[in-house]
């Protein structure tokens, strides 16, 4: 991320109460680590891509969900009005201030685990930025209006490549099964709340997500279908944490590398 | 009126400038062409312009920012703001009948109305049918819905062979 000193975001207008700023504060930072970590991980695709289309395809989402990122900084950083920038979020925070659900730090892996783990979020991501942006906070609305218009690509993209791996080869099924097995545990993360996110859906400022579900296991269940995958066993461990700060070993090097500049170089710029 | 000497300028004037700041990956069309300028307001020697991103992650954006501030400044307009605004969300609807023009005759498909998203989710759906730029083809194939910048999607056409850039609709 650069200093865009010449494009200053709209100024918003904040009208929340201490306590529900705070809160919201909180919402928008996870969705802009959310964000952010995984488009750093689609980007460590980039020149190793299966075939150059793909390459793109992963590039050009990553910078959708990077550009979504520097939205919801911008706004966290607003809403937070300690003087911290969206630069001070992304890179001057440790790992375990970061608020992004495990999921998206899970590494690469072969390519139907990326597929899998990107099926995973995009699913979520889509249905949420749709009722985000019917929300009553303008700010959050307009940025899910923005970015929902992207998320419904990815969600496509990333949906009809769980068909062809599925109903591919023996060697691309073999695979999906196995990024299936290994991912679908961190699914339920994505819509388990918080605290915090209780406390805003009491509020209707975060939608609730028991209403997001039917909507999302339906297109789950239409896409594995179609991919002739038996839908996974809802796992008894799922695994969660990451919303609450607590993440996995994989967190620490992505944001070792995110953050090597800003670390090194404090302050440096463009 | 142009610009005066006080620097206060008209805003009929800042939309005549604002006319020959070009989109730098495209450089055919104006901005105005885009339309991603929202708004201008002009305030004594305060002015300010209201542009809307066409996708999140664009990286034209702070270059058009910086454009503005140049093309404005060359004219004495020093007091610039200019304001990123996210809603309502560009659409390639408000891309001007003259822009459309100027893009086929630059070598890519114009966006085809009435396609935008909507039928995203219709998977594996028939892709929307694009006339090749270069010869005019009906008979063209989506290689890839996404393409060289986050605005476009790869296409070739069947009949010529050449590949070609799509504005694609949202």
């Amino acid at each position: 991320m650069d200093h865009p000193a010449d494009l200053q975001p709209a100024p918003a207008a904040i009208a929340h109460a201490p306590t529900v700023r705070q809160q919201l504060f909180e919402f928008v930072l996870q969705l802009a680590d959310t964000s952010l970590v995984l488009g750093h991980r689609l980007s460590e695709w980039c020149g190793h891509g299966p075939v150059l289309e793909q390459d793109l395809a992963m590039a050009n989402i990553a910078l959708d969900l990077l550009g979504e990122t520097r939205s919801l900084y911008q706004y966290a950083a607003q809403l937070e009005g300690q003087g911290r920038t969206e630069d001070d979020l992304a890179y001057l925070r440790p790992a375990t201030a970061y608020r992004n659900p495990l999921l998206v730090e899970q590494p690469n892996g072969d390519f139907a685990h990326t597929v899998v783990r990107q099926f995973l979020f995009d699913n979520y991501h889509y249905h949420l930025l749709l009722a985000l942006k019917e929300g009553p906070d303008a700010p959050l609305a307009g940025i899910a209006e923005k970015s929902v218009k992207e998320a419904a690509y990815h969600l496509k993209w990333s949906s009809e490549w769980i068909i062809r791996l599925g109903d591919g080869t023996a060697e691309s099924r073999q695979r999906l099964d196995k990024a299936l097995a290994t991912l679908w545990r961190y699914a339920a993360e994505l819509t388990t709340p918080t605290a915090t996110e209780t406390a805003l859906q009491g509020l209707g400022l975060v939608p609730d997500y028991a209403d997001l579900l039917p909507a999302m296991q339906a297109h789950a269940a239409h896409v594995l279908a179609e991919a002739t995958v038996p839908a996974p066993q809802v796992v008894p461990f799922a695994q969660r944490g990451g919303k609450g700060g607590q993440h996995s070993e994989h967190l620490g090097y992505l944001l070792a590398e995110l953050q090597y500049m800003q670390r090194a170089y404090p302050g440096l710029t463009w | 009126m142009v610009a005066s000497t006080t620097g206060t300028p008209t805003e009929a004037r800042v939309w005549e400038l604002l006319e020959e700041v070009t989109d730098p990956e495209v450089p055919v069309l104006s901005i105005l062409d885009l339309g991603i300028v929202r708004a201008v307001r002009v305030a004594g020697p305060q002015v300010t312009v209201t542009i809307t991103p066409t996708y999140s992650g664009c990286p034209a954006m702070n270059t058009i920012a910086t454009d503005i501030r140049l093309r404005l400044l060359a004219e004495g307009i020093t007091q610039l703001t200019v304001h990123n605004q996210l809603s309502p969300a560009w659409t390639t609807d408000w891309m001007s009948a003259a822009g459309r023009a100027k893009l086929t005759a630059y070598g890519i498909a114009p966006p085809v109305d009435g396609t935008a998203t909507g039928h995203v989710l219709n998977l594996f759906g028939k892709a929307t049918a694009v006339a090749c730029p270069l010869c005019g083809s009906a008979h063209t194939q989506l290689v890839n819905q996404f393409g060289s910048t986050a605005c476009k999607a790869l296409y070739q056409c069947q009949d010529c062979r050449e590949p070609f850039d799509y504005f694609k609709c949202h």
